[in-house]
């Protein structure tokens, strides 16, 4: 097990720097010009060219390219060409809101979903069973923009009980972080909560038919064990893997939801960065996303031997 | 961390948000958290602040953060007359080459150190090499002397009357005062320190691009004491801490604003005014009232538009009325106007702009063109569609030109690729364009050395993007810069203009405003040519 986690952590050195390459390559074959962005909308072609020069935009790509690995391989980042700020300290900045909204929308998707599949399952066809395959449905057709603004207008607006927008770091108290990540974990879980509803749904369905579950019926073991020990178990290894992808994807940025409730978090500082061609910036935070889809693959890959004793790595 | 998490999660919805609620009236009564909400007030700008050097860009937003930080030596005030501000007294010798600047007693920078005539001079030198204006006036500086810390001059090698009115620049770039270290970075260089002699102070550590910017009361700057009028007079700060909150979704600053999560909200776009004209807890009103202009430049370099008959036909296709009505769509908010130094200004005229651009004409327009000689060109409009305030005009021209008979190539794009395509002066076929449309604020249009799109210097002496190439426009912007009084201005700047309609040098699109909105516990919100933070308070 241990020789796979180290052949998968060195097969993603190449992944990485295939990913370099190829963001770096991208932006630069790219339209836009950091440099036009920094002198606004007066400047003449002179000023232009002389922050060009200084940005070395000017320099080959190639030369451009070793130059930031040079500098990434000693863990230099960069910095913004537009602010001058460390890309390093822009990322760690935004991480603590993308992590938490990612965290409390996962734990709190799958102490919903998996127990509403389990159900859907159990009473197969029955009205329960329609009903949350209704609500996984509403959860997977309305944009996530327009529940979020229906938990605005309702818990903020009207009730009051909660702000619009913002985000509190939970050092700063649980109080005022839970206040604030509650709408937008709110509005994100009904998604996952879908998601996860569906699959377990299903796979569940699938093993409650097999023998194993017909022989722990039989040896006369209560429903509800035989749900949660025999069937539910022998179902991990798909919804641990929606749960990855799920964490994944929240991680590398939810741009909508991030927006509606001005959360400063990985997926606006992406969009901002794409838009005013900050390449440094671009180039780290897609190298991290990157690196958060390796490692959550492996962890997944990992939870899968450990989920089911059949599932042996050479 | 987790398990409170989880412990969270585990609530129903509700007992969850009065369970957080409750804990956060804990933590208020425990007295954690920033200084008492009466003192802050917080802010949503058009945009997020990126680049924090006024002076190597023109960003509005970096020209906002540039007033907050920094103070200048003079400064218009609402009637367009300049007046001292960091300087106690200027004059000018009886032959009008030596201009003698005294400053203020007790200017002091942020970190400590007194403001002398070093920093003066370095810091005009800098935006002497960036901005149009500044540039304009250095060609007849000959020298700048520090008399002593507190007087220098201004020596020239001929008379040059726009003097103190350059260095009153209302907007981007304004010449910023900052210390002689920093006033000696390259032009092209961000300088490293926002270290300005401002009323406020810059807090660097709590800087978070495209999230927040803050900034303190220096408690050291010492006002004038006339009223503020604009960027003059008193510059009294009633609040301790300024937040410049980025809002990137327009519905969730509403919501900020009507729950008072913010207090002041720079611009909220025109669809959302009818909620906020109704909501007695909100104030909102037009602060700069000289407002905006929104304007299409072709590209003098290209066919079709390398024709002055065919560009003359295509803004005579185009009309005011129906830019404004899609822009902005609420009349109170935009006005028709010709003037290219805009209406409600000294400079207003509507010289060359009569029967132009203020009605339908497309029968005039399908004749001028058909004699123009055009061969059926395709015209190719950049279209930002990421812009509010930009994504319009760009479809209300491709549509006018298509019914007058030209072919238009309306190609989409986000603004950052337009801004960095229109640098092109490459054939269409490699990535050249034909036209493109933009807006400015009013006060950086409002006179010939301001307004960059009457610049006649073409493709190689440093003309604008669409590069006219017309020596004749650059007489009389020197001629207007020398002129002596302001009729004999006024005179130059109308001839100018007759000439910049006659080429098409630009197709003024309309003249519009923009209403801020604020909570009614703010008090002392000021008219100005950007938005300024001095003489606010809160209730």
């Amino acid at each position: 097990m241990l020789r796979y986690i180290a052949q998968r952590i060195l097969a993603a050195i190449p992944v990485m720097g295939f990913v370099a390459l190829f963001v770096f390559l991208l932006l630069r074959l790219s339209p836009g010009d950091p440099a036009a962005i920094i002198a606004g909308d007066a400047a003449t072609p002179e000023q232009l060219e002389a922050i060009r020069e200084r940005l070395g935009l000017n320099e080959p790509i190639y030369t451009q390219f070793f130059d930031w690995v040079s500098r990434l391989l000693q863990g230099d980042f960069g910095t913004s060409i537009l602010s001058g700020t460390p890309v390093i300290d822009m990322i760690m900045g935004r991480l603590e809101p993308t992590v938490s909204l990612a965290l409390t929308t996962i734990v709190l998707a799958i102490l919903i979903a998996v127990p509403l599949g389990v159900i859907a399952a159990w009473k197969h066809g029955t009205l329960i069973d329609r009903l949350v395959m209704a609500i996984s449905v509403l959860g997977f057709s309305v944009p996530v923009f327009v529940i979020a603004y229906v938990m605005i207008q309702v818990f903020a607006m009207n009730l009051k009980w909660l702000p619009v927008q913002g985000f509190k770091s939970i050092f700063d108290g649980v109080g005022p972080f839970a206040e604030r990540i509650a709408l937008p974990t709110l509005t994100l879980t009904l998604l996952y909560i879908a998601l996860i509803a569906r699959i377990t749904r299903t796979s569940m369905l699938e093993v409650m038919g097999e023998d194993y579950v017909r022989t722990a019926r039989a040896k006369g073991l209560r429903e509800g064990r035989v749900l949660m020990r025999h069937a539910l178990r022998n179902c991990a290894v798909p919804i641990v893997t929606v749960i990855g992808i799920g964490f994944a994807l929240i991680i590398s940025g939810v741009v909508v939801t991030e927006s509606v409730f001005n959360l400063p978090g990985i997926g606006r500082l992406t969009v901002d960065a794409v838009l005013a061609r900050d390449y440094p910036v671009i180039q780290a935070v897609i190298l991290l996303a990157s690196l958060v889809y390796v490692v959550i693959n492996l962890l997944i890959d990992i939870a899968y031997v450990l989920l089911d004793p059949r599932i042996r790595y050479a | 961390m987790l398990d409170g998490m989880k412990a969270l999660a585990r609530m129903p919805a509700r007992r969850g948000a009065r369970a957080a609620l409750m804990a956060a009236a804990a933590t208020a009564v425990m007295g954690v958290g920033l200084p008492a909400q009466a003192e802050t007030l917080r802010v949503v700008m058009h945009s997020a602040l990126r680049v924090l050097d006024p002076i190597i860009t023109t960003a509005y937003m970096s020209r906002n953060h540039g007033y907050m930080v920094f103070d200048t030596l003079l400064a218009l005030d609402e009637n367009f007359e300049i007046k001292p501000q960091m300087a106690e007294s200027y004059s000018v010798s009886e032959d009008g080459l030596t201009w003698t600047f005294k400053l203020r007693d007790g200017l002091m920078f942020h970190d400590g150190a007194p403001v002398t005539s070093e920093d003066a001079i370095a810091s005009l030198a800098r935006w002497g090499q960036r901005d149009g204006m500044g540039q304009k006036m250095m060609d007849y500086v000959s020298e700048m002397v520090a008399v002593d810390d507190a007087t220098f001059e201004i020596k020239l090698k001929e008379p040059y009357g726009l003097l103190p009115g350059s260095i009153a620049k209302p907007s981007s770039n304004v010449p910023f005062i900052m210390p002689k270290r920093l006033a000696e970075t390259p032009a092209s260089e961000p300088i490293a320190e926002q270290i300005g002699s401002g009323p406020f102070t810059f807090k660097q550590d709590e800087f978070q691009p495209g999230v927040l910017t803050v900034y303190e009361k220096f408690e050291d700057y010492k006002p004038r004491d006339e009223e503020p009028s604009w960027a003059s007079g008193g510059k009294v700060v009633k609040v301790d801490r300024v937040e410049w909150v980025v809002m990137a979704d327009a519905q969730t600053a509403l919501n900020a604003l009507m729950s008072d999560e913010i207090d002041y909200w720079e611009s909220p776009p025109y669809d959302l005014l009818p909620i906020l004209e109704t909501n007695p807890e909100l104030e909102m009103r037009v602060i700069n009232k000289m407002g905006s202009t929104t304007i299409g430049r072709p590209n003098f370099l290209h066919p079709p538009f390398d024709n002055k008959a065919v560009r003359q036909a295509a803004m005579v296709a185009l009309n005011q009325q129906d830019i404004m009505d899609a822009m902005i769509g609420n009349p109170d908010y935009y006005k028709i106007c010709g003037a290219m130094f805009l209406c409600d200004t000294p400079l207003e005229t509507a010289v060359g702009a009569e029967g132009v651009l203020e009605k339908d004409d497309l029968d005039k327009a399908k004749a001028m063109l058909a004699e123009s000689g055009y061969d059926g060109t395709p015209v190719v409009i950049m279209h930002p569609t990421d812009v509010g305030t930009l994504r319009t005009q760009p479809v209300v021209a491709a549509q006018a030109l298509r019914d007058a008979g030209f072919t238009v190539d309306l190609q989409a794009m986000d603004w950052q690729t337009l801004v960095g395509r229109r640098a092109s002066q490459a054939p269409i076929a490699d990535g050249g364009w034909n036209m493109f449309f933009t807006t400015w604020v009013g006060a950086d249009v409002f006179n010939p050395i301001a307004n960059n799109m009457v610049n006649g210097r073409g493709p190689d002496g440093g003309g604008w993007f669409g590069w006219p190439d017309l020596p004749k426009a650059e007489e009389l912007r020197d001629a207007y810069a020398r002129a002596g009084t302001t009729e004999e201005q006024a005179a130059i700047a109308a001839e100018l203009q007759a000439l910049a309609y006659d080429e098409v040098m630009y197709i003024p699109g309309g003249q519009f405003t923009a209403p801020a909105a604020w909570t009614t516990s703010v008090k002392g919100v000021l008219d100005g040519p950007a938005p300024f933070f001095w003489n606010i308070s809160k209730e």
